[in-house]
């Protein structure tokens, strides 16, 4: 499993123009708005098309400009999950996973959803409407929804920023246990500083559509020796 | 009868107008709202001059069918569907316009394709527009008086519709009958605006 992206894209006078490789691995897309993060996960997904460059996952190629590969997006097996208002409204959290789950039976797809629901621990709350439920539990709706059809590789576009700072602790754990769970290349949005530093596996540094920087949470923040990661964290909590 | 059809093409053109980019889209939607601007014996006389049994389409289905749709009751649903199509297009465009972006690309993402995410998300989410632009064209296909007119004419039990019933009543002097419809077109109509307001905040 591994996901292979060259992009650049020019958009009103702003060029991304990057290229990463990554395997079975939580990579930390880190820079400040407007660096070029989201529309790479855009690109990627295939809501957005690259002026040139490639997109390969697991050995399948989504997109490549000199061969004029371009797949719709519903044909990339991507899950993406995006900062705010992304689940259905006029859909139950069940009805909402289910949409995430086709081409199988009908009592197939319901032991799926159970078990997405299980997962994230959404019990009780299978009949509720997104307007009824919290914003943690609208994103572990999500999350599963991007999941349950196994996707190739997770996206998540700042999915906890909108989040009390508790919340978001939950949701790093409920993260750490997915990414046990389905073992796949998960790539996060971010520009909070902590989430990169607690989750990443490897960080990649953007800056003006560029990438400056890329290696792991200690290279990029050049934390001293003996100094790890729980500890900083924990210590940050309130 | 117009209405069912205006809810089929109005809503079929508004998710065009509302998510498509095409080469006439800006024409098209002048077309589409020209009925809602123009007098209604300016839209009749354009159907007579096509429909008419010398007219554009009118002379050709003539000619195979020896059979014209002026003056029967088909042209009073024609004349309706025509003036009422623009209220349909405009509501329900709005509406489906309103549909948050992120939530038709998370369609996407999940596999769906455009005609599953039109069905599943865009439309029911249009929902409201959808009805009252629905309840708003049926109130105007029913006070449709002048393409009417001009199209299917006045006879009765055939093409007269209600407003055309008063016409007759006021101008041959039958006032009773002319006071009854007339409280009961107000009523009806009256009742009409009230649920489309009560689905949507927007409208009128």
């Amino acid at each position: 499993m591994g996901l292979s992206v060259r992009i650049i894209k020019k958009v009103e006078g702003f060029t991304l123009d990057v290229e990463w490789q990554i395997g079975n691995e939580l990579v930390v897309l880190f820079g400040d708005s407007g660096s070029g993060k989201s529309l790479s996960l855009q690109c990627i997904a295939g809501l957005m098309k690259p002026d040139e460059g490639w997109i390969r996952a697991n050995g399948d190629l989504f997109f490549d400009h000199t061969l004029k590969v371009n797949v719709p997006p519903e044909k990339r097996s991507f899950g993406y999950v995006f900062q705010d208002r992304v689940l259905f409204p006029h859909m139950t959290v069940r009805g909402n996973i289910t949409y995430g789950c086709k081409g199988i039976s009908k009592p197939e797809i319901r032991q799926k959803v159970d078990e997405m629901i299980r997962l994230f621990h959404l019990r009780g709350l299978e009949d509720r409407f997104p307007s009824e439920i919290s914003g943690g539990q609208k994103q572990r709706v999500a999350l599963a929804r991007a999941l349950i059809g196994r996707p190739d590789a997770l996206l998540l576009d700042e999915p906890f920023s909108a989040l009390d700072h508790p919340i978001r602790l939950e949701m790093i754990r409920l993260l750490e246990e997915v990414r046990n769970e389905f073992n796949l290349p998960v790539v996060l949005v971010t520009h909070d500083v902590l989430e990169a530093y607690a989750m990443a596996d490897k960080i990649i540094v953007y800056s003006g559509g560029r990438i400056v920087r890329t290696g792991s949470p200690g290279e990029i923040f050049h934390l001293p020796a003996g100094l790890d990661a729980e500890a900083l964290w924990s210590g940050l909590l309130p | 009868m117009a209405t069912f059809f205006v809810v089929l093409v109005g809503t079929g053109m508004a998710y065009l107008l509302a998510r498509k980019n095409f080469k006439g889209k800006e024409i098209l939607d002048i077309l589409l709202t020209l009925p809602l601007v123009l007098p209604p014996t300016v839209i009749g006389y354009y159907l007579i001059i096509l429909t008419g049994r010398n007219g554009l389409l009118g002379s050709f289905v003539y000619r195979w069918t020896g059979w014209s749709i002026v003056f029967t009751w088909y042209a009073a649903v024609l004349a309706s569907f025509v003036v009422s199509l623009p209220l349909m297009i405009k509501t329900t465009r709005a509406a489906i316009e309103s549909v948050d972006k992120s939530l038709i690309n998370a369609s996407y993402t999940l596999g769906h394709s455009e005609l599953t995410t039109a069905i599943k998300v865009i439309l029911p989410l249009s929902k409201k527009g959808i009805i009252a632009g629905t309840v708003l064209a049926f109130a105007r296909a029913m006070g449709e008086f002048g393409a009417t007119l001009m199209v299917a004419g006045n006879i009765p039990g055939k093409t007269n519709t209600m407003p055309l019933a008063i016409y007759t009543s006021a101008s041959s002097g039958e006032w009773a009958n002319a006071n009854l419809l007339v409280v009961f077109f107000t009523l009806i109509s009256g009742l009409f605006i009230y649920i489309a307001n009560k689905f949507s905040t927007r409208v009128i």
